[in-house]
């Protein structure tokens, strides 16, 4: 029985050592997110416009229904998303609309710090997904 | 001109002084460790669990005793409709004023010698300085109990029922196995105590100093572990398991109130640390100046305390009485046969 209470301590004192520890002082310190981490959308730009060709696989796959899509064609014939908006008040970050996309227009980025003041602020329209 | 005892002079003006400025200082220096006992506990802990501690507020969080006091010195102070007054009231109270006043019969440096009086580092040399310490341990239950009763809650009472079979299992055990060093220092003196410790071991090593840990091992480890149970510190913090009781006898008290509670429970850590100190480790004396070596010892075994709880379990009710009533008691009055033996055949 003594061996198993020394055993114990032994191990709480081992935890001690300053290298031990996996706490990381947060807003100072950040941890790297993985490649894969799915955070923020982010609408991949070409030279003069988005790459979006509006086709709503995004909005016809999305399980939240939160991708409002509302297709334009510009001078040139090309069909472009006129609006383009995602509610992330019920986006579930599921990272279907980055697999449907057939230009690779959207993809997730790695920011994660989405909290606001105002439900307005979590409406993130085209040209606040394009920045 | 030899220096004259200062208590037993006719200068009553610098022997109030004295004692007043002697009572300040311990107090001060008390309530401050409990303060940072509370911190300490935190980082430890937070440490051996792989985690920081408190960190935001100042440097480490050095001012994290200071902000829990101010936020709960402004918390609302409830009082339960249901609860009797003041009884509710006088039951802090009533576990933090023993827990402090046990410290007056701690010495903590040798007798000074200033303008031809002696004053002893300590606030008063009770003759009867150990049985002053157990009483006061025996009245420190009835806040608990008291507590839990006035509080006309179920998790309460259950708590305070606890803590006083507890503690007065507990309580037996502990002095008993005190009982075992006043057979040998043939004094109930504190101060006498240390004195005694300071001599070679056995009066035969004179290397090793006469800690009563060399002579009273068993001893020594009976104390430690039943003053653990005495103060309610995990592994025996049955009366406020959180788990079972919500949180025991302080379920229903709040504010500066509560505070008091864990106030208390800090200090009669540090009291116990102090009387282990004092009883089995030579008390003050030691390579440093007087209060020095009291300081050490009293934190190595605050941090020790510590240390248990960031470690053990709690122990099931059934088991805590086993322990108290069949293990601990009869240890401790085999060592009391065992050492009145050996006194005699010595002599």
């Amino acid at each position: 029985m003594f061996k198993a209470l020394i055993q114990g301590l032994i191990i709480t004192a081992k935890h001690l050592a300053p290298s031990k520890i996996t706490t990381v002082q947060y807003p100072t310190v950040r941890l790297k997110v993985s490649d894969r981490f799915r955070g923020l959308h982010r609408l991949v730009p070409t030279q003069d416009r988005e790459k979006c060709v509006a086709c709503y696989l995004c909005p016809t796959v999305c399980p939240a229904k939160c991708i409002t899509v509302e297709a334009a064609e510009n001078e040139k014939g090309e069909k472009y998303p006129k609006v383009y908006q995602i509610d992330l008040l019920r986006c579930i970050f599921c990272g279907y609309c980055v697999e449907a996309c057939p230009v690779e227009a959207i993809e997730m980025t790695g920011a994660y710090e989405l909290a606001d003041y105002k439900r307005e602020d979590f409406a993130f329209t085209k040209e606040r997904l394009l920045k | 001109m030899t220096p004259e005892l200062l208590s037993l002079s006719n200068n009553w003006p610098l022997f109030l002084g004295t004692m007043i400025l002697k009572i300040l200082v311990v107090f001060v220096v008390v309530i401050l460790m409990v303060a940072y006992a509370t911190w300490l506990e935190r980082k430890l802990i937070g440490h051996m669990q792989t985690r920081l501690g408190p960190m935001r507020t100042g440097w480490h969080g050095l001012l994290q005793p200071i902000a829990d006091g101010l936020k709960l010195f402004f918390k609302e102070d409830i009082i339960p409709a249901q609860a009797s007054k003041v009884p509710f009231i006088l039951a802090p109270m009533m576990i933090c004023i023993p827990a402090f006043i046990t410290m007056a019969v701690v010495p903590f440096g040798p007798d000074l010698v200033i303008n031809n009086f002696i004053i002893p580092q300590q606030i008063t040399d009770l003759n009867v300085g150990i049985l002053y310490v157990l009483a006061m341990a025996g009245l420190g239950i009835y806040g608990i109990v008291l507590a839990g009763w006035a509080s006309n809650c179920k998790y309460s009472l259950l708590g305070g029922i606890r803590s006083s079979a507890q503690m007065i299992s507990y309580e037996l055990a502990a002095a008993l196995s005190i009982i075992s060093i006043f057979m040998l220092s043939e004094t109930l003196s504190l101060r006498k105590i240390v004195e005694l410790q300071m001599e070679p071991l056995w009066g035969v090593f004179s290397f090793l100093p006469n800690w009563y840990v060399f002579t009273q091992p068993l001893a020594f480890v009976l104390f430690v572990v039943t003053s653990l149970a005495e103060i309610n510190r995990t592994p025996f913090d049955l009366p406020e398991a959180e788990s079972e009781l919500v949180s025991g006898f302080c379920t229903e008290y709040s504010s500066m109130k509560y505070a008091l509670f864990f106030m208390a429970e800090y200090a009669n850590m540090i009291v116990v640390s102090a009387l282990i100190a004092t009883l089995f480790l030579g008390g003050w004396s030691g390579p440093f100046p007087g209060f020095i070596n009291i300081l050490i010892k009293i934190v190595g075994f605050v941090m020790f305390f510590m240390w248990i709880r960031a470690t053990y379990p709690r122990v099931r009710y059934d088991q805590l009485m086993f322990m108290g009533w069949k293990v601990f008691l009869p240890l401790a009055l085999a060592n009391i046969v065992v050492t009145g033996l050996v006194v005699v055949l010595l002599q």
